[in-house]
């Protein structure tokens, strides 16, 4: 964005540092900012584009077919059941940006919700040592993936399917012989992924917080770089947006408060993602993951250590696969032989894909976990309203993996022919 | 044909980096044997081969990509162990790889600052930019903005982006590997210009390059090569384009001068700009 929609109207005589060739195509204001964007679209360059209309698609038909899927209530939950594939789909974003892949991130968050049942109800633990314990196990399973990667060179793909295997092992050992727990409904893991809302008014300060930061860091940004003599964006369009992200926001919010809000989980959820964000595209780290993603030569002569950064996204993508297996046992208020089974790792592939994160690295951004576990989720409960069971599921959803696969194929090539990355 | 490497070449530099006895073996072949080079600041040395004489294998071992097998490395008179990129830059020895190592998936100033970041918790972008700015300005480079990614350069453009990154850490050694190989007419005169202000600056630089004239027009010294030995060391003002040309392929009666013979008799230091074996420059690289 921040090149086009650019404030040159004020000061005729010096032209912005970064606009100064005379091969640029001048464009101002909002008019500007949206020819800029048809143009990326059209170059192949598809951002978050696809995943939104995907979902507006989705939205339309299963509203078509059954008047429940879009009622606040529907889409509260729909919101809650999300996060604990999201949480796990957040870790893969990291993991597939460098060009590797995880795919035991199911059997990883299955055996996570072992762990905590275990601890925390057979063994008596506080309920947040147990979810520590969880966790930190995953983390210890992301370093031994990596140790391998890295010492034998072994592809991830194959380290990961063993763990696949061998943590489900892990997973029925831990359960014992009952094969399922249950978690106290009183319990406040439970009552976190299951009942707590956030209040009204304080979703409304959340909404009016997001849109007055959005505005602020917009500004104080385009300040540091007008002193820079670079172009920036106006303070007219910042405030367009800022104001756009109000109503939107505030307008979504209304809708679901009048079902059950939004839950604190889902907020936690959406926090998570931006920390990822931040992480990926404003701090040394997340450039080198693109690199190591791009040209993993490349980044090595750039003094880059390689090894530590598939040694972080790995830890990171467990530990979040744990993360999502201790909420989805909050979340059921159990944990079962099944937990993390089925089509638990799919999705959360099939997200981070969806969300327009590339198979290939390199290219990608963590709102695509958020993105398209919001896919996989509408599809799954638009499907559920219309009592279709889970044949239907699983069908639909590899149909809209492929699709995402194949258009992530598709606009690689029309940006090659853009000459775009 | 093998002569001494004892050239001082000029009086009051001091040697930054000098190379006793490297050698380098990859199983049964020895990429590099027994290699001596000096380089002082303020020079520019210019490391000429055939294909195959091991100049690549040589830039690695001063960039810490491959560690030498033996032989030692001494760096501002201490003996230094080249063991990783990260290694070399903090020492100072920046390199520009044939390959550029740039990745294309990244814009012009994430290239730039790969792996040195301004302010690595939270990117300082606008200082990364003006910067970036400032360095393409001052080497003449034409790009439009910096805000694409590197897959929509042209190689000349790349090329640019490639030696401008190596300029930010202030390095006292610059590896240049064959920089206008792939460059247009113009952006080879700026690569030239560059490579002097570098000199000036009191940089040593090591230049590989197939192309006689842009030796000529730079370097001070030339080190031959050839089949991963010393071939001979020359400053380049006494010393023909013959005598270079012999050292390189090992003869004195070899295919360019009986080639020059054969186009008439002319001298092979008039005719060939181009040393054999190497690869003729492409010609143009204009962007748009």
């Amino acid at each position: 964005m921040t090149d086009t929609d650019t404030d040159t109207g004020t000061t005729a005589a010096a032209v912005a540092t970064d606009l100064q060739d005379e091969r640029l195509r001048r464009r101002t204001g909002v008019k500007g900012a949206l020819a800029g964007g048809l143009d990326r679209i059209r170059g192949g360059d598809l951002g978050l584009v696809p995943v939104i209309l995907g979902l507006v698609v989705i939205a339309i038909v299963f509203q078509s077919l059954n008047q429940n899927f879009l009622s606040s209530a529907n889409l509260g939950n729909l919101l809650m059941e999300s996060v604990p594939v999201g949480m796990i789909s957040l870790g893969l974003v990291c993991v597939l940006l460098t060009g590797q892949i995880d795919l035991s991130v199911g059997s990883v968050s299955g055996l996570s919700s072992a762990i905590t049942a275990v601890l925390f109800v057979n063994q008596g633990m506080s309920p947040w040592l147990a979810v520590a314990a969880a966790v930190a196990g995953g983390a210890i399973i992301g370093l031994v993936y990596s140790q391998v990667f890295i010492r034998f060179g072994v592809p991830s793909f194959v380290i990961t399917l063993a763990g696949l295997l061998a943590f489900m092992g892990v997973q029925l050992k831990v359960l014992g012989k009952d094969g399922s727990i249950n978690l106290p409904f009183d319990s406040g893991l439970v009552r976190f992924a299951q009942l707590d809302f956030v209040p009204g008014w304080l979703s409304y300060v959340f909404v009016v917080a997001i849109a007055a930061g959005l505005f602020g860091t917009g500004w104080l940004g385009a300040r540091e770089r007008r002193l820079a003599k670079l172009s920036a964006t106006s303070t007219a369009v910042l405030a367009a947006r800022s104001v756009a992200v109000l109503i939107g926001f505030g307008a979504v919010v209304w809708y679901l408060d009048r079902g059950r809000g939004i839950g604190w989980m889902f907020v936690l959820f959406v926090v998570l993602a931006l920390l990822l964000n931040y992480a990926l595209t404003r701090t040394g780290w997340g450039k080198s993951v693109y690199a190591v993603g791009g040209n993993v030569e490349a980044a090595r002569r750039a003094g880059i250590n390689v090894n530590a950064i598939y040694t972080s996204v790995f830890v990171l993508g467990t530990s979040l696969a744990a993360a999502g297996g201790v909420l989805a046992a909050a979340r059921l208020a159990a944990a079962n032989q099944s937990s993390g089974g089925g089509d638990v790792n799919l999705n959360a592939i099939a997200a981070v894909v969806i969300g327009g994160t590339s198979l290939f690295g390199g290219r990608g951004s963590a709102f695509s976990a958020l993105l398209g576990i919001l896919v996989i989720q509408s599809i799954s409960s638009g499907l559920t309203l219309l009592n279709l069971d889970s044949a239907y599921r699983f069908t639909v959803t590899g149909v809209v993996l492929l699709l995402a696969v194949m258009l992530d194929s598709v606009a690689r090539k029309s940006r090659a022919s853009h000459g775009r990355a | 044909m093998r002569q001494p490497a004892a050239e001082a070449p000029e009086a009051g530099t001091r040697g930054v980096l000098s190379l006793r006895g490297i050698s380098k073996t990859f199983g049964a072949v020895a990429a590099l044997a027994d290699i001596d080079l000096d380089v002082s600041a303020g020079e520019v040395l210019a490391l000429v081969g055939d294909n195959g004489a091991g100049k690549s294998t040589l830039v690695k071992v001063l960039s810490g990509v491959h560690a030498p097998t033996a032989g030692t490395i001494t760096f501002q008179d201490e003996q230094v162990t080249i063991s990783s990129p990260a290694v070399a830059q903090r020492l100072g020895i920046a390199t520009v790889y044939q390959d550029l190592a740039l990745c294309e998936n990244l814009n012009v100033i994430e290239n730039l600052f790969l792996g040195q970041e301004i302010r690595p918790t939270r990117l300082n972008s606008v200082a990364m930019e003006v910067r970036s700015w400032e360095l393409l300005r001052q080497l003449s480079a034409k790009l439009p903005t910096l805000r694409i990614p590197i897959a929509s350069l042209s190689g000349g453009q790349r090329q640019t982006v490639a030696i401008a990154r190596s300029l930010l850490g202030d390095p006292k050694v610059v590896v240049l590997d064959e920089p206008t190989a792939a460059l247009g007419v113009a952006q080879t005169a700026e690569v030239l210009n560059l490579v002097e202000r570098l000199r000036d600056n009191g940089h040593a630089v090591i230049m590989i390059s197939h192309s006689m004239p842009d030796v000529r027009a730079v370097a001070d010294t030339v080190a031959v090569l050839r089949l991963g030995r010393n071939n001979g060391v020359f400053p380049v003002r006494d010393v023909s384009n013959e005598d270079i040309i012999a050292a390189i392929t090992g003869a004195t009666d070899n295919v360019v001068t009986r080639r020059a013979e054969r186009s008439g008799g002319a001298a092979p230091g008039t005719k060939s700009d181009t040393v054999p074996g190497g690869d003729t420059p492409p010609g143009e690289d204009d962007p748009s």
